[in-house]
């Protein structure tokens, strides 16, 4: 657990969800940190996804409660989505706009300002500048993701939701994506991320939590001298592995 | 004032979607139209038989179009998983609803206007008069509020194209019987007076499922 007086990014307090009759989460206690890059890692169906989903509001809770940089998220929805950023398994984006409409219109709906300034800066951040005017549609999946990421970073949220980021990016993508995430850390910002690829996440991250069973099954904060033991958990057979979760 | 921003945004979205695409106000028009056409081949379109059934063919014809129309655009919103991008904005989920309501208003109201002079000219009635707007716009206003939610009800499921009707149809049944009855009087000519008591019954049905809808609609995008 986090030492006290350590202001929180997450703080979650015995989370039950279910899908019918399929335990994802049960009873999850978490204490994440601010300032810090987490990777929260487990077999196909441990619950990360899920849990990513919940902390970005989009699934809700069967019981328990979570607060995310000090607000309860079941009272205050709006005011954590707007600290918040993140990129899910799709990028949700509108096909049929160019990815200059699309970027203008989230950022209406996060009520932001100077909006070409900042759709400028962000997009020769996340290296998307030259298919500003493109429509989503025609561009890769790879493309899309980084159009993604920049809607995810363009109000510059304290928390950074980033689920499987590396999914459909080349090398190159990566590494400006490991360059944001350090970025945001040196800024004192937080990323909490799931990721199948240990090796690179354990080099980038603070903390590493691997989840067995719907619950944190191993939290190490010295990723490099753990690397062992925490790939040893992340392999061991998960009895609620069905996938998808 | 903030609000009415983020709500014409999204309508403005699904306009320029729409203008793009033109998914929803062809499926529409296209249908209502269809019904329009069977219609005056059906029946002998002598005065009094236009004035007696067109109000009811105009309305069902809308009303069935209607459905078409609003299981597309909330179709649109899950197929590209964007709902969940609208959901995760920093706004509350009512001005969603009400956004895309906006929408689907903007849709009805494109599609009325091919659909309503092309009924005047098929059953040779007046219907161009500020009574017809009125009637118009309140019966849209209702289509739209019932439809936006039942459409976002039923988009997850997998039989949405049978279930949205199911839904929606008997829902908008008081709204229906005012517009005809409305369209009725107007055909006949009679006075703002002596159709008041449906226009009321619309107004009434607007406010209701507005507000009763945008606070159900809340409870129904979380899993």
């Amino acid at each position: 657990m986090v030492s006290q007086g350590t202001k929180l990014a997450v703080k979650a307090e015995a989370v039950v969800k279910n899908f019918g009759e399929t335990a994802v989460l049960r009873g999850l206690n978490l204490e994440l940190p601010t300032g810090e890059v987490t990777v929260l890692l487990g077999t196909n169906g441990a619950g990360k996804s899920t849990f990513l989903r919940i902390l970005a509001m989009l699934t809700k809770v069967d019981s328990g409660d979570i607060s995310m940089l000090g607000n309860d998220i079941a009272k205050h929805g709006p005011t954590v989505r707007s600290l918040t950023g993140s990129i899910l398994h799709s990028p949700m984006l509108y096909g049929d706009m160019s990815v200059r409409e699309n970027l203008m219109f989230f950022a209406d709906l996060y009520r932001l300002k100077n909006v070409e300034d900042l759709i400028a800066t962000i997009t020769v951040k996340v290296g998307i500048e030259p298919r500003l005017d493109h429509r989503v549609r025609t561009l890769s999946h790879g493309f899309q993701k980084r159009v993604a990421l920049a809607r995810a970073l363009m109000h510059a949220p304290q928390l950074l939701l980033l689920d499987e980021p590396e999914s459909g990016l080349d090398s190159r993508s990566v590494a400006r994506l490991d360059q944001i995430i350090d970025e945001y850390r040196s800024q004192g910002r937080t990323v909490i991320m799931t990721t199948h690829i240990v090796e690179h996440a354990l080099e980038i991250a603070d903390r590493a939590v691997v989840l067995t069973n719907g619950n944190v099954g191993l939290i190490s904060t010295n990723t490099a001298q753990d690397k062992a033991e925490i790939i040893a958990a992340y392999s061991s057979p998960d009895e609620s592995d069905e996938g998808g979760y | 004032m903030d609000s009415l921003s983020i709500i014409w945004a999204i309508g403005r979205k699904d306009l320029l979607l729409e203008i793009r695409n033109k998914d929803v106000v062809v499926a529409v028009a296209g249908f209502a139209l269809l019904v329009l056409v069977v219609f005056t081949f059906a029946i002998d379109l002598n005065q009094d038989n236009a004035k007696l059934v067109g109000p009811g063919v105009l309305w069902a014809g809308i009303a069935f179009a209607g459905v078409t129309g609003l299981n597309r655009a909330f179709a649109l919103e899950v197929e590209g998983d964007t709902l969940e991008a609208l959901m995760l904005a920093p706004i509350s989920r009512d001005l969603i609803y009400l956004g895309k309501a906006l929408g689907n208003f903007l849709f009805i109201v494109i599609a009325q206007i091919i659909v309503i002079p092309v009924f005047a000219v098929l059953f040779n009635l007046v219907v161009f008069r500020w009574e017809m707007l009125a009637i118009a716009l309140l019966t849209t206003i209702g289509f739209s509020a019932v439809g936006t939610l039942f459409a976002a009800m039923s988009v997850r499921v997998r039989a949405r194209e049978v279930m949205l009707p199911i839904l929606f149809l008997p829902v908008v049944t008081p709204l229906l019987m005012a517009a005809v009855e409305s369209t009725s009087h107007m055909v006949y000519g009679r006075s703002w007076s002596d159709m008041a008591q449906w226009l009321q019954l619309a107004v009434a049905f607007d406010v209701a499922f507005v507000v009763v809808s945008a606070f159900i609609f809340q409870h129904i995008l979380e899993d």
